[in-house]
């Protein structure tokens, strides 16, 4: 498969603390990567770093292409003020920036896009509704819209089932890997039950990356990966337990 | 009342009125959808050190006041960007620190200082030709700025992280604005003076707020009031022979108040 994006040696720090070592990571064309880890593991600097929003302290982020339409993201939790005096067609509008870049305006076809992207997701009676007034999982929907609008190579999710209803989760997986037939996916989630059913590779990320070419870790490839026991999540959530690695791939 | 348009004072200050009008009714959409009210209070006040080291070395109060107020908008977000100080401390900093310097710079020159007085308070009937042709060009810069760049501005104030997600040169646009808003302070400040350049750039703004949540009609709609609270205060400030500033904001008070009313009715 085509290399979109390539990690090479990738260490990253916050404020001096090192939270990534030595990642390599490839995102190829088509591929829908699950990663998983504990809390704290880095699996959202991983997320940043691969974005652009966080400099490595040491490595290179290859971007095979342009870099300004490669990436969809949606964030675990936008950080936005929920009385930003927008409309849900303005935020879903906003995800066609890197195209637009800041000097071309906006055209009637660039609207009707983001209506029927908003129609298609169950959304179009909320186009002129401010962002603010949505709840949770139709926020989602939006940034969910915003985020494919430019039909980019590579969709970013993290945490998605966060916010997504139960009602609507269903839906959503299936929508996701319609848009895999379109373009990658690298999903961040603790709900390892989700991961393990629809994505097509896995990567554990603890301080540095482990990648599993499956969607299925069987006690095999552990005893291949020569590992003992670790739990990778705690809590209510269903989880499964994956053993320890004590080599990279 | 009207005879008064003969005059060419009069002329310049009606002038500058809606010039000034348009200004905060743009800039100050932005700032209130940015929640950048006590940023833009902070260069206000840091303003008054300009004017009182300009008034003290000879030179043009506004240059003064337009130089302390560039370096302390863009002192403020390049500091508040670097996380190293709280972004209302910094804030709290240069506004005191402008105050401070401003007071020292007025008590070190000798003899009275009526002119800063009008900077503190606003006096729009003693703008010059000048001034109008400088708050012509401003305007028009920020009318400008508006049309082309709306969307991107708003959608970066919305959410920076995800504009930089996707590689989009965010700093061009945010300088631009940071500089416009230190620009249309001090062009305000003629009118409103000082202490309440504020409430030109928030009064307009919360009654646009009330009746829409989308910004391209909150802009429209913090012009127009903007412009026509300026309006209905100058006339209104010459056969009450009240200061023009003052008048203004309390008609700005009004409108706001019966707006309130009438919404909740």
């Amino acid at each position: 498969m085509e290399e979109i994006v390539e990690l090479k040696n990738i260490s990253a720090a916050y404020e001096g603390t090192t939270v990534l070592h030595d990642v390599n990571f490839t995102i190829r064309d088509k591929d829908f990567v699950g990663i998983i880890g504990p809390n704290g593991g880095g699996k959202t600097t991983l997320l940043k770093v691969i974005l652009g929003l966080l400099k490595p302290t040491a490595g290179e982020v290859v971007y095979h292409g342009a870099k300004q339409a490669l990436f969809g993201y949606l964030p675990q939790n936008s950080r936005f003020d929920a009385r930003f005096p927008i409309s849900t067609r303005e935020v879903v509008l906003s995800g066609l920036l890197s195209e637009k870049g800041i000097f071309r305006r906006y055209t009637r076809q660039d609207k009707a896009k983001a209506d029927e992207l908003l129609a298609t997701y169950g959304m179009g009676d909320f186009r002129e509704r401010p962002i603010g007034e949505l709840s949770g999982g139709q926020m989602q929907r939006v940034f969910l819209c915003r985020a494919i609008i430019s039909s980019p190579r590579v969709l970013i999710l993290d945490e998605p089932s966060t916010y997504v209803d139960s009602k609507f989760e269903q839906e959503f997986y299936s929508l996701l890997n319609d848009l895999n037939h379109r373009m990658s996916i690298v999903m961040v989630s603790h709900d390892l039950g989700t991961i393990c059913s629809y994505v097509k590779t896995i990567a554990c990320v603890n301080r540095t990356l482990y990648y599993h070419d499956s969607n299925l870790i069987t006690p095999e490839q552990m005893e291949l990966y020569n590992c003992p026991i670790e739990l990778l999540t705690h809590g209510p959530v269903p989880h499964r337990v994956l053993l320890r690695h004590d080599t990279k791939h | 009342m009207f005879d008064l348009l003969n005059y060419t004072f009069f002329q310049n200050a009606l002038a500058c009125t809606l010039l000034i009008g348009v200004s905060c009714g743009l800039i100050g959409t932005y700032i209130v959808a940015k929640r950048m009210v006590f940023i833009s209070g902070g260069i206000t006040h840091a303003s008054f050190g300009g004017l009182g080291l300009a008034y003290f070395l000879g030179l043009a109060p506004l240059l003064g006041a337009t130089v302390f107020a560039l370096a302390a908008a863009f002192g403020i977000s390049y500091l508040s960007d670097k996380k190293q100080f709280k972004e209302d401390s910094l804030i709290g900093i240069f506004w005191s620190a402008g105050m401070a310097l401003g007071v020292l710079f007025i008590y070190l020159t000798p003899g009275y200082a009526p002119n800063l007085l009008s900077y503190l308070f606003g006096n729009i009937l003693t703008v010059t030709t000048g001034q109008v042709t400088l708050s012509t060009l401003l305007c028009a810069a920020i009318v400008l700025f508006f049309c082309k760049f709306h969307r991107p501005l708003f959608y970066i104030a919305f959410d920076k992280e995800y504009c930089r997600s996707h590689f989009i040169p965010i700093a061009s646009v945010e300088w631009g604005i940071t500089a416009l808003v230190a620009l249309c302070i001090v062009l305000c400040m003629k009118l409103a003076g000082i202490i309440l350049v504020i409430s030109y750039l928030t009064i307009p703004q919360a009654v646009a707020g009330m009746f829409y949540k989308n910004f391209t009609r909150q802009l429209w709609l913090s012009t127009l009031v903007s412009c026509l609270g300026s309006l209905i205060g100058l006339f209104l400030s010459v056969p009450l022979n009240t200061p023009s500033g003052v008048t203004i904001v309390l008609v700005f008070l009004v409108i706001f108040i019966v707006c309130y009313i009438c919404k909740r009715h």
